[in-house]
């Protein structure tokens, strides 16, 4: 059942459009890969996503309802859980407060999260701030699991990571998508992990959804000409 | 017991033994100045609420404070005239509890908080804190010229209002009073701070839209905050009025929002006994030096601007070390 369907997305900052013609779906239980080059529009399209930018064309569908008119807020309550780019945590909290501040009922609990992320409840105490950017980045994927969503969205979940950081986190999106079915949308450059992480993928090409299709049918010929790898 | 609960049982403990001491020595003057510092705490720790947790810079809480103030001043001045404060649509008379009287002080600054929030929080900024300061002079030059309630020379209050089973007029037990709702007020904004609403007022505070997508709205949180602030500062109006059983426009005037700021930058702003200790420290000061000068400001001042220019967490800062968490 589709979760998630954008379509034909336009929208703007201010009066410069950023994307233009982006169509997509996410169906229950799937992980897509929303790939492209730097400044193609995936984080924009995220933004759509989360209501966090509203779009001037097209529409959003969540669960068979429309998210056009819904605030942030509202749409992260409906179920949109986001890991936003830059392992943005709340620094002036600690870890604890980080993952209780919004927590909802569900079976993502405190227990849960760091059954997935040990290293959250050794570091329970400590300011945000002070972590490293991989326990950050932990605690970023923990505080959006705790709001209990039906649809995960990682922004560049492992950028900038060290490579066994990195592993870490991708052994962790693995296990959320064995375990617990759950819908997610992935942005990242490491076209080898969402290869064996993700089941579809959409390229994005100056704000237009240009290709979409199982991962597994990604050639060299498509990831040359729109990823440049 | 970290040093930050030391320093708060310390700054609680300090308030207390001093009046208890000057009861003991018969120095009624020092209970009321320490009664003074407790009722400017309870403003500070209201302002706090806005200012500590959600970042919230009003300049306008004399608003809050003056309506505590007038609330009290309006009822008490009806009941010992023995007159209605409205015959039309409800007849209701004054009243001397103090109990009732609290209870209308922090319900009034509650809505007009609510009320004036709701547009000041609109903006942001530069513009929140002059929207604030236009809100509570718009009631400051009102009260000036409002001559049913005194104008610019306020009301006097011959008696002080009464408290079940106490004799409010003997200045130990009107401290008393005032340091049990003092420590009421601080408890429950300490857990205030520590509860998953104060957690995300101040997450809000570092950034909005990561909390929007936590699935939580700024605006509501900022105006609950605000509002809870306004019933608090509006509750020290009350005792403030009570104390000197006189109200006047200053209490709306833009020198006690600033006062009231002074507590929280002086003691530690977003710590949740950093402004008993700044309106503890202010006390002193405008005590001593006072004394030393009628131009005593001069020196607050200066020491105003160290705190802010190199001790930014305030006395809790220096003495406790910086924010860990709340509390």
């Amino acid at each position: 059942m589709t979760l998630l369907w954008l379509d034909r997305i336009a929208a703007f900052y201010g009066p410069s459009q950023a994307l233009f013609d982006v169509t997509m779906t996410v169906a229950d239980g799937e992980v897509v890969a929303l790939m492209g080059r730097n400044g193609m529009g995936k984080t924009t399209t995220v933004k759509v996503i989360c209501r966090l930018l509203r779009q001037r064309g097209g529409h959003v569908l969540f669960d068979g309802r429309p998210l056009d008119r819904l605030p942030a807020h509202k749409a992260a309550r409906a179920g949109i859980g986001l890991v936003p780019e830059g392992r943005r945590c709340f620094s002036n909290l600690t870890v604890h407060e980080n993952l209780i501040a919004a927590a909802r009922s569900g079976p993502w609990d405190l227990a849960a999260v760091t059954r997935l992320f040990p290293r959250l409840s050794e570091r329970r105490d400590q300011n945000a701030g002070s972590l490293s950017g991989g326990e950050q980045q932990m605690l970023a994927i923990g505080r959006a699991l705790m709001t209990n969503p039906r649809l995960l969205v990682l922004d560049e979940a492992t950028e900038g990571l060290a490579p066994v950081v990195r592993q870490e986190i991708w052994a962790a999106i693995s296990r959320l998508k064995a375990e617990t079915g759950m819908a997610i949308i992935v942005i990242d450059k490491s076209l080898g992990e969402l290869r064996q992480v993700a089941d579809r993928a959409v390229i994005l090409e100056k704000g237009v959804s240009v290709w979409t299709g199982a991962i597994a049918g990604l050639g060299p010929d498509i990831t040359n000409r729109y990823l440049g790898i | 017991m970290t040093r930050e609960s030391a320093l708060n049982l310390a700054v609680m403990g300090a308030l207390l033994a001093v009046p208890l001491w000057a009861w003991a020595a018969d120095e009624p003057f020092l209970i009321t100045l320490s009664t003074r510092a407790v009722i400017f705490a309870i403003a500070g720790v209201g302002l706090n609420v806005a200012l500590g947790l959600g970042g919230l810079v009003s300049f306008g809480h004399a608003l809050f404070f003056g309506l505590g103030g007038y609330a009290m001043g309006i009822l008490a001045w009806h009941a010992q005239t023995y007159t209605n404060v409205t015959d039309w649509p409800l007849v209701l008379g004054g009243t001397k509890s103090m109990p009732l009287i609290w209870l209308v002080a922090v319900i009034t600054s509650a809505l007009a908080a609510l009320a004036f929030g709701a547009l000041s929080l609109r903006t942001a900024g530069v513009y929140f804190i002059m929207i604030t300061l236009a809100f509570a002079q718009m009631f400051y030059y009102f009260a000036i010229s409002w001559p049913a309630y005194g104008g610019e020379d306020g009301l006097s209050i011959y008696v002080r209002n009464g408290f079940p089973g106490l004799n409010t007029m003997d200045p130990i037990q009107y401290f008393a009073i005032c340091y049990v709702l003092l420590l009421i007020v601080v408890l429950a904004v300490g857990r205030l701070a520590g509860s998953s609403f104060g957690l995300v007022l101040r997450a809000a505070r570092q950034n909005e839209e990561r909390v929007r997508a936590v699935g939580q709205a700024p605006y509501r949180l900022y105006l609950l905050a605000f509002t809870i602030s306004g019933a608090i500062t509006g509750l020290a109006g009350a005792l403030f009025a009570d104390l000197n059983r006189f109200v006047s426009p200053t209490m709306f005037s833009w020198q006690t929002s600033g006062e009231i700021m002074i507590f929280v930058i002086l003691g530690g702003v977003g710590r949740v006994y950093g402004p008993v200790a700044g309106a503890a420290l202010f006390i002193l000061l405008e005590h001593v030096l006072g004394g030393l000068s009628e131009f005593w400001h001069i020196y607050l001042g200066a020491m105003l601007l160290g705190v802010v220019l190199f001790a930014r967490g305030g006395i809790y800062g220096l003495l406790a070390g910086r924010e860990a968490g709340h509390g």
